[in-house]
């Protein structure tokens, strides 16, 4: 008798359920695989919570053209091969309409091939030029380049007229891309390498590699590389005396960096998004207003934000209204209104891209900061 | 020249110290028990990480320290008490899988109690760097040094000159035969490890301001220390420290003179010539087995 009434009413509850299903839209199934574990993981922690906290706010106003935002997310660890498994499963079993992410370069490159093949949009989270150059149908980003950081901090050099730089890096991937940015771009600028140092981005100590640097004729210091290496580079330079100019990548444009290093990171320049400085900004700057929203409201979630967390927030708002304008899931057309974003006011930037360029930034879109008692000042 | 070797030492010494200091921490264990504890990074991260909470937290820095390291002793205690202690018997082998899974256990705790970011550790005595000849070196540095020969001197003497350290040597060298003249082993692993975990816990607090600390510090801490004790011999706690400086003034000769990408390429390969010649480390002692 029992067994019978758990029947009917299992029997009851499917129809329930088919019923529901019928009536309400499907979900919008928005993929992505970040790196909230391992050492990249203060990169894709923030630019989790902030998918979660846009969808959230998306499906609290209504959902997209009325239906709701579903997020399927999977942690890779940073681990490339992790990344390639899980974009297949998002692909495959998730059914999902679009995918953003990719914390780090690594990961993404990995995917590239497996998006590609399947014809689905896919927006990184990730740094390096190699993810749109060259331009690939499915592919866009919409963090800044290593070749644009570079390209900041020798106009940097220009202006204050130094030449003879010394370089010294991690062992990462986002070291060495923005490595071999450097070494390509350094000619054009006029500029010579006077010393290419590399450490493990799990070191403890500096000082070996600086202390080579300091006997060359450097005029200028150029770390590039995220985590706690550059905190350590930059204390390990005010501990040998050295007083050269000493130029960050946007890998450490967050407070981290600066509680880490301490009064040694007084005077460092690095090219950084807006986001860090948003309060400087002039009132006429139309990424200000969108800044401060975002801040304020991570902020009160999660709190400091970091720009890493932006870029999540510029990919999720690039494909929603990539979605809205596409009318619908059609991975074609959605592809196509990503492509045609224009004149979108992110936390990076302005993005203007174009079927040649999918991601569309320029070299606007990164501010030279200094570091100035514990706070960023912009300095142009 | 001369001004840069000499600063490559100072440098190599003083990044030699902390993997001596990691490294007595695995030969305190293995003395007792036979058994490589891969959990001794992550006593070295629990102790920075929860001095620097604790600090936080708005008590003053000395008592962060001693209370963080009373803290990881207890962790380590317990360790030994629900995880070790309940596989008495197991193989040697199985006992190291279950500090391996240990260490992941404590990593995911820290990155939950603590978030995934590098914090830092105020110096004890200001960040002035102290000229030492062409060199240059941060206070800390000083204390990390000073940290080592009090601890080594101190564990030296604790297993050399007092009854308890013989007692832990016993176990190590006959367990069976120690039990018989009325040592109670069970007694004797739970203080190795609540030592060593101290042991490891003021290790990270003393580093801390210079290397900062993250719930995932201990890996490479670990792995360093691990090196440390078998380039000196694993299962000589003096060994250990002889082979933590090695390396660390390997490392950074090898960076300075050779070439700093191939840095740790250097010192490992060190350590596997050492071990292709010298199977029982450099101050190991021979073993040999009777059938």
């Amino acid at each position: 008798m029992l067994k019978i009434r758990f029947l009917g009413s299992l029997l009851a509850a499917t129809l329930f359920t088919g019923i529901h299903l019928a009536n309400a839209a499907e979900p919008i199934k928005i993929g992505t695989f970040l790196t909230t574990t391992g050492p990249a993981s203060f990169l894709g922690d923030p630019e989790l919570k902030t998918l979660q906290m846009v969808i959230e706010d998306i499906n609290a106003k209504g959902g997209l053209n009325g239906r709701t935002v579903e997020l399927v997310h999977y942690d890779t660890g940073g681990n490339a091969r992790e990344a390639l498994n899980f974009v297949k499963r998002l692909i495959r079993k998730d059914n999902v309409d679009l995918i953003v992410g990719g914390t780090t370069s690594g990961d993404t490159l990995a995917v590239i091939p497996e998006v590609e093949k399947e014809s689905i949009p896919l927006i990184s989270l990730a740094g390096a030029v190699e993810i749109i150059e060259p331009t690939r149908k499915w592919v866009f980003k919409v963090a800044h380049t290593d070749r644009m950081a570079a390209a900041k901090i020798f106009e940097d050099l220009r202006k204050r007229n130094l030449t003879k730089v010394a370089l010294i890096t991690g062992d990462g991937g986002f070291d060495k891309s923005g490595r071999a940015q450097i070494l390509k771009l350094a000619p054009e600028y006029g500029i010579t390498l006077v010393a290419d140092e590399a450490y493990g981005n799990k070191d403890t100590d500096m000082t070996t590699q600086l202390t080579k640097i300091r006997a060359t004729d450097a005029q200028a210091i150029i770390n590039f590389g995220f985590g706690q290496a550059p905190a350590i580079v930059t204390k390990n330079i005010k501990q040998l005396g050295i007083d050269l100019p000493v130029y960050q990548s946007h890998g450490v444009a967050s407070q981290t960096f600066i509680d880490l290093a301490g009064g040694a990171a007084e005077g460092v320049r690095l090219p950084a998004a807006a986001l860090v400085v948003a309060e400087q900004l002039p009132d006429t700057d139309p990424q200000k207003p969108i800044l401060l929203a975002y801040k304020k409201k991570y902020e009160a979630k999660y709190g400091p934000v970091s720009t890493f967390g932006g870029h999540a927030y510029d990919g999720i708002m690039i494909a929603t209204e990539a979605l809205m304008r596409a009318g619908g899931t059609d991975k074609a057309k959605v592809r196509d209104e990503i492509e045609k974003t224009q004149g979108f006011i992110g936390t990076a930037g302005v993005f203007n891209m174009t079927p040649g360029d999918h991601m569309g930034l320029n070299l606007e879109a990164f501010k030279m900061v200094e570091i100035d008692n514990g706070a960023w000042k912009i300095v142009e | 020249m001369l001004e840069q070797i000499f600063q490559f030492l100072v440098t190599g010494i003083t990044v030699g110290s902390i993997y001596a200091l990691v490294g007595l921490g695995f030969a305190l264990i293995y003395n007792a028990s036979d058994v490589v504890n891969f959990a001794q990074g992550e006593f070295v991260m629990l102790g920075a990480m929860s001095a620097i909470a604790l600090l936080a937290a708005g008590l003053p820095l000395p008592l962060a320290a001693i209370a963080a390291t009373l803290l990881t002793a207890l962790v380590g205690l317990l360790l030994e008490r629900f995880a070790i202690e309940p596989a008495k018997g197991a193989s040697v082998i199985t006992t190291i899988i279950i500090t391996i899974g240990a260490a992941i256990f404590l990593r995911g705790v820290a990155s939950l109690l603590w978030g995934k970011n590098s914090l830092p550790l105020p110096a004890f005595s200001g960040n002035e760097p102290i000229q030492l000849g062409g060199a240059t070196l941060l206070p800390q540095s000083l204390w990390v040094l000073g940290g080592t020969v009090v601890l080594v001197a101190l564990i030296h003497a604790f297993l050399n000159r007092t009854l308890l350290g013989k007692a832990l040597l016993a176990c190590s060298v006959n367990r069976a035969a120690a039990q018989l003249v009325g040592i109670n082993v069970q007694i004797m692993l739970r203080l190795a490890y609540g030592l060593s975990a101290g042991l490891g816990a003021v290790a990270g607090i003393l580093v801390a301001p210079i290397t900062f600390s993250s719930y995932e510090a201990g890996i490479m801490l670990g792995l360093k220390g691990f090196s440390a004790a078998i380039v000196g011999g694993i299962g000589n706690p003096m060994g250990a420290v002889a082979g933590g400086l090695l390396l660390g003034v390997l490392e950074a000769l090898g960076a300075g003179l050779v070439s700093s990408g191939y840095k740790d390429a250097i010192a490992f390969m060190f350590v596997l010539m050492v071990l292709f010649f010298e199977p029982t480390g450099l101050f190991g002692h021979k073993v040999a087995e009777r059938v």
